[in-house]
Formats: structure tokens, C-alpha cells, sequence
């Protein structure tokens, strides 16, 4: 370890805001790369199964 | 050489089936590889001697843009192969990669930044290096428009693979700008022939970061492929039990 406390780990030595602000948005960036394509695989297998629904009764 | 698992690729049913084995290990390789080396680049790496801790930006700065680098390249190789075996799954993989490439490219960008305030003392310099990767971003929304514009998908096909393969000039001009043009940008962190300029404790979490976000985009890359693949081929009779048979799992 190479921060001897919580406190010091956070600061990061004056960088803090620097470090923290690139790991936080960087993280948000990658949450949002998982999280629309599994929203859009979701929504498109509904609607594919409701078209194939309606297309069984006709 | 064995060629079969090339001309497999031009059968979509196939790579929906082998992509969807190999996704959970991918996926569980990237979030396994990138929490360790946040953990160990954040904690455990010991401080800059002259950046102090600012410097643990290189964690994401330097895989975030080898990455942008290298899915360009990606781009490029699938455009080459759209073009000339006329194999429609390199246009999926040509469409599908552009966004996270631009993400990247964007990350790259960002934390380029952040970490230039401290150590530059300004958010952006019109530097050779900071230039040609903004010009990479602009390349990737080229090519992302484009996709999106034109309707036709063979003829949007081979729009995005003759500019992919034009822009790939731009990537050995990010690459040697450093050494080129006398830049504010520091050398490259990863040679192959040399010993790296850093100590080891620095060194080991950058490997394990690169790593994680190849996996991260070889596992998004292909969560994106099937459900491309899946709109593609909606008429076809595999795809309409395969899509029945995941709704009513969830339903």
C-alpha cells in the first residue's frame, strides 16, 4: 500500500480532484458502453417477439 | 494454414453461436483484469518521482488510447475483408467497433486533459500528438455518420470500409509524432524491443489495464455484433426461435 491513510488516498497528494475526476468519468464511459447495448438487446428482443406474436395470429 | 474458421465467419448462425460461448469469459476476464489494476494503479503503484500521484492517469490514459488505436486499425482490417470477400459480418464488426473506438478515443482525449493541467499547466496544447488523436476522433464520427446516412447497406458498407482504410494513414502519424515533431507529449510507454522506461511496480498494473480493456472491448464488441446480427438476419427461421426462445425464458 502506498497511501498510509484513507485521507491521504483520497488527496493524492494535491491531484486528487485530477485523478479522481479522470477515473470517474472514465468509469461512467464504460458503465454507459455495457449498459446501452444490453438496454437495446431488451427492448428489440420484446418488440421482435411481439411482431412475431402478431404475425402467428394472422 | 487451416483457413475453415474464416469462411465459417460468413455464416452468421455460426458466429451468433461461438460468440455467445466465449462472451461470459470475456466479459468476466475484463471486469476481473481492470478491478485489479484500478486497485493496484490507484494503491499499490508507487508515486511519480516528478508528477507525484497525478501520474496514475496513465492507468486509463495509455489503454484507453492504445485501444483507440488499435479498433481504428480493426476498422480498417474488417473494411479490407468487407470489400474483398464481399463478407457481410466484416460490415457488422466495421459498424459495431466505430462507437467504442470513439469512446475511447474520447477517454483518451479527456484524461489527456485532466493530466495536462498538473503536469503542463494547461488543459490542451496544439501538440502533434494531441492534434492527430483529435483528428482520429473526428475520423471515427466520419465514419459512424456515414453508416448512419446512407440507407443501402451494401452500398453504406463499402462507403465506411473505403474510409476506414484511407484514415488508417492517420495511425502510424499518432504513433511516430512523438518522435517526429518535437512534442510536449512524452515517448510511448510500450516498446516491444526495448526495456520499458518505468520501474516494474509501475509497469505490471499498465500491462494488467491494457489487457482488461481489450477484453472490455473484445466483450462489448461482440454483446453489440449479435444483436446487430440479430436485426440483420430477422427473417431468417433461426434467428425468430432463437429470439421466442430468450423472450420466454425472461417472460
Amino acid at each position: 500500500m502506498n497511501f498510509s491513510s484513507f485521507a491521504d488516498f483520497v488527496a493524492m497528494g494535491n491531484h486528487g480532484v485530477y485523478v479522481w475526476t479522470s477515473y470517474g468519468i472514465s468509469l461512467a464511459v464504460l458503465i454507459l458502453n455495457v449498459a446501452l447495448p444490453i438496454l437495446a438487446r431488451r427492448r428489440y428482443l420484446q418488440d421482435e417477439a411481439r411482431r412475431l406474436r402478431r404475425e402467428e395470429l394472422k | 494454414m487451416n483457413w475453415t474458421w474464416f469462411h465459417k465467419l460468413g455464416s452468421p448462425k455460426w458466429f451468433y453461436e461461438i460468440s455467445g460461448r466465449w462472451l461470459p469469459w470475456l466479459a468476466w476476464a475484463a471486469a476481473i483484469l481492470v478491478s485489479v489494476g484500478v486497485v493496484w494503479g490507484l494503491a499499490f503503484a508507487p508515486e511519480d518521482y516528478q508528477q507525484g500521484n497525478s501520474f496514475r492517469i496513465i492507468y486509463i490514459h495509455v489503454p484507453a488510447a492504445f485501444l483507440a488505436q488499435s479498433v481504428y486499425v480493426m476498422l480498417a482490417v474488417a473494411g479490407v475483408v468487407g470489400l474483398v470477400w464481399k463478407m457481410k459480418l466484416a460490415d457488422v464488426a466495421l459498424q459495431q467497433a466505430a462507437p467504442i473506438g470513439a469512446w475511447m478515443t474520447f477517454i483518451a482525449l479527456l484524461t489527456g486533459a485532466v493530466w495536462g493541467k498538473p503536469t503542463w499547466g494547461a488543459w490542451w496544447v496544439w501538440d502533434a500528438r494531441l492534434t492527430s488523436m483529435l483528428i482520429l476522433l473526428f475520423l471515427y464520427f466520419g465514419v459512424i455518420a456515414l453508416g448512419q446516412a446512407i440507407s443501402n447497406r451494401d452500398s453504406a458498407a463499402k462507403a465506411c470500409a473505403v474510409l476506414a482504410i484511407v484514415g488508417v494513414v492517420n495511425i502510424p502519424i499518432i504513433k511516430y509524432s512523438v518522435e517526429w515533431w518535437n512534442t510536449l507529449h512524452q515517448p510511448a510507454t510500450f516498446k516491444v524491443t526495448e526495456k520499458p522506461a518505468m520501474p516494474m511496480e509501475m509497469w505490471l498494473p499498465l500491462l494488467v489495464m491494457v489487457l482488461g480493456f481489450y477484453c472490455f472491448f473484445a466483450a462489448v464488441l461482440l454483446m453489440r455484433m449479435r444483436l446487430d446480427v440479430l436485426r440483420r438476419e430477422s427473417r431468417a427461421s433461426w434467428v425468430k426461435s432463437e429470439i421466442k426462445s430468450l423472450v420466454g425464458k425472461s417472460a
